[in-house]
């Protein structure tokens, strides 16, 4: 009775920290701008079964990609253990799920144990790819500090986990006389031979609430860190893009502006001589909520770094740079709307909210211009992506904001703007643009 | 050797529509070295005897670079005066010889009221080959010659044409080898994205250069290539590696008018 109080605080407790961050994070989501989502639902499905649950990009390389699906397979199945150490735990049961399922619960938890050990070995490899092989996307500027502790924290958590979970089911199977069979934990259970009952019973319940605690641990480290991609991966999938890749969004405001300008439309209800809105991008604010929800998705796998041109070539430019910068951003402003701080409003006398806010700073002060002008729009980073982020969309809306609202960018591209503008040609010429043409007729 | 090159304004006058409109581009019109192109491309068509035509004058910049540097004023100018022009000449289907081009008539035209089927000349070229309008000399110089294809991003990863461009290819009877990088994995040129009109940000090394190593260490005598400013790309960064004597640099219609049966 008193373990099952102690289950039911504590995973109140746990589950409710949790739900609270994770809807910070959704409101944090919900600062960007509304962005419909159009397109077919089944296609939209068809990327989330492929993408998302089949791992379809990671295998493109298949050493990590089949390290990485043993973790996340042991992942998956491991919910189903999960679901019985809730029930067990809160209705004091001990392995309720046995009487049910007799041979096949011994076949299934056996199939769990052999993917943790899989995943054991898997986990022990990432930790030597990361800290010892010295792979150059583990180790670009961006992952300096926390980032690149927190890919280790993740994996000593998960040897944590299998810990707990072969300490529970050995100890367990040693306390019945090597009953239920379990595939890996049979091997185990001899090592507690001659353990005195109580001793064996004390050891399973280290391990049961051991395994509870690192998962309740796991599940509120999660919203600070990047394997929040093990949820929003799926979401994230489904709401990828699915307008041609090579479709920038029209800007409806500017193409009526131009209309009326060339006398084709009708000019703008408001008589058009308001002071313009702000084109582009230069925040949280001005990106899409789908730019935010990439953010928050994004693994920090730097797949798409590594594939980058202007990285490759020793640009600043990193694609997981802009990504992480935008969940940085995200996340600073808010905790500053968390902490009421009327500082960080507009109009002080008013409270502090997402429409009444400004702490002087914007993604400019993260991304730098040169970054944004490497950019080649080569849409490698978008097709590397393992859970559909689009690296490149944010890049193309603050080159917009820079240019339309801010009149800035490289100086170079004003004699192409000019020569567009005024010769319509994206070079300026003194010759037709049939001359070529006249002079192969005669 | 004289073509005809006829314009839209000429047909028009005449009462005519071609059944396909060649979408020259600013490269294909002005760039010394991308001419050759275009004339080897209109070449092919009066060879074959395609129904075609150009804009000529009335054609301007499709308005990609502007719009990729973030200029979204002057794209708009650009397609919706071209858009107003295609469709004045109700314009169905465009083929052109350039990436961007393709990329921008297929995919942003829409949106703005310029409905096309749009295809890249190598796409024309592999279904006329297929269709056996276009028939190859046997034993031809490229026979045994190493030639390496780069895809651009803008026809490959960006619009999903991998294949047309390497069958049109194999028809040379050349032996075609894969750069490391090809395919969804191809590495730009460098000159996407509206760079082609500015200097490299600071960095170690031009893209171009990284992407002529790459074709270099095929081997290949000759680097075939889909897009204008590839051409240009690829042909800087073989001369950088003073290899412009051993590797030809090529877009695939020019390859098929030195092998093609007249
Ligand atoms: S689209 Fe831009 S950011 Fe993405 S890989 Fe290409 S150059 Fe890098
Ligand atoms: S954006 Fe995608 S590819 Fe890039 S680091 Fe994040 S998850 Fe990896």
């Amino acid at each position: 009775m008193i373990g099952q109080i102690a289950f039911f605080i504590v995973a109140g407790l746990a589950v409710g920290a949790a739900g609270r961050q994770f809807l910070r994070i959704r409101r944090n989501i919900n600062l960007g701008q509304d962005e419909p989502i159009t397109g077919d639902t089944s296609q939209r499905w068809r990327n989330v079964l492929l993408v998302a649950f089949g791992q379809q990009k990671m295998f493109k390389r298949w050493i990590p990609a089949v390290l990485h699906f043993f973790i996340y397979a042991a992942f998956l199945l491991t919910q189903v253990e999960l679901v019985e150490i809730f029930i067990d735990g809160l209705l004091g049961y001990h392995r309720f799920f046995l009487p049910f399922l007799g041979g096949f619960y011994t076949f299934l938890i056996s199939f769990i144990e052999v993917l943790s050990v899989l995943a054991l070995i898997a986990t022990i490899a990432f930790l030597a790819r990361r800290n010892v092989l010295r792979i150059p996307r583990f180790h670009k500027p961006e992952m300096k500090g926390w980032p690149f502790q927190d890919a280790n924290w993740i994996l000593v958590l998960e040897i944590f986990l299998i810990f707990f979970i072969f300490l529970m089911n050995s100890t367990d199977m040693a306390a019945h006389d090597n009953a239920y069979g379990f595939a890996i934990s049979q091997f185990l259970s001899p090592l507690w031979a001659g353990t005195a009952p109580e001793t064996l019973h004390f050891l399973e319940r280290v391990g049961w609430w051991g395994h509870i605690m690192v998962v309740f641990a796991f599940l509120n480290y999660l919203p600070y860190s990047k394997h929040l991609h093990i949820i929003f991966a799926f979401p994230n999938t489904y709401f990828a893009k699915l307008t041609p890749r090579g479709e920038m969004e029209n800007m409806p405001a500017i193409m009526n502006e131009v209309k009326s300008m060339m006398g084709l439309g009708e000019a703008p209800a408001d008589g058009g001589d308001d002071e313009l809105p702000d084109f582009g991008a230069n925040d949280v604010f001005s990106l899409s909520w789908k730019n935010l929800l990439d953010a928050y998705s994004c693994t920090e796998c730097g797949r798409c770094t590594a594939v980058c041109p202007a990285n490759l070539t020793g640009k600043k430019l990193s694609p997981r740079k802009i990504v992480m910068d935008i969940r940085d951003r995200a996340t600073e402003i808010g905790s500053k709307l968390d902490s009421g701080d009327p500082q960080w409003a507009k109009d002080a006398s008013q409270p502090l909210s997402a429409t009444n806010f400004d702490d002087g700073k914007s993604l400019f002060d993260y991304v730098a211009a040169e970054e944004l002008h490497a950019c080649t729009t080569c849409n490698a980073c978008v097709e590397a992506c393992p859970v559909l982020i689009n690296p490149l969309d944010p890049i193309l809306k603050m080159r917009r904001y820079e240019i339309l609202t801010l009149s800035q960018g490289p100086s170079d591209w004003l004699p192409m703007f000019n020569s567009i503008e005024n010769g319509g040609a994206a070079w300026a010429m003194s010759t037709d643009r049939d001359q070529w043409a006249q002079e192969a007729r005669q | 050797m004289t073509l005809r090159i006829p314009t839209m304004a000429d047909l028009a006058a005449e009462g005519r529509e071609p059944e396909i409109l060649f979408w020259v581009g600013c490269a294909g019109s002005f760039d010394a070295r991308a001419q050759k192109v275009t004339l080897a491309f209109c070449q092919i068509l009066e060879a074959v005897g395609i129904d075609y035509a150009i804009l000529g004058n009335e054609e301007q910049c499709t308005g990609d670079p502007a719009r990729r540097a973030g200029n979204e004023f002057i794209f708009q100018m650009m397609a919706l005066q071209n858009i107003e022009v295609l469709n004045g000449y109700q314009v169905k289907k465009v083929v052109t010889a350039c990436p961007h081009c393709f990329n921008t008539l297929k995919n942003e035209y829409p949106a703005l009221g310029g409905h096309y089927e749009v295809i890249h000349h190598t796409q024309l070229l592999q279904e006329l080959i297929t269709a056996g309008r276009i028939k190859m000399t046997g034993g031809g110089s490229f026979k045994g010659k190493r030639i390496t294809y780069h895809d651009s991003c803008y026809l490959g990863r960006i619009n999903g044409v991998y294949e047309a461009p390497r069958e049109v290819l194999e028809t040379l009877d050349a032996d075609l080898v894969e750069m490391k990088r090809c395919r969804t994995n191809g590495l730009c040129c460098g000159a996407g994205g509206a760079q082609m009109w500015k200097e490299d940000e600071p960095g170690e090394k031009r893209i171009n250069l990284e992407r002529a190593e790459e074709a270099l260490d095929t081997g290949a005598a000759v680097v075939a290539v889909n897009c204008p400013f590839c051409l240009t790309m690829m042909q800087d960064g073989i001369k950088a590696k003073d290899k412009q004597d051993d590797v030809m640099v090529y877009d695939l219609a020019e390859l098929i008018i030195q092998q093609m049966q007249p």
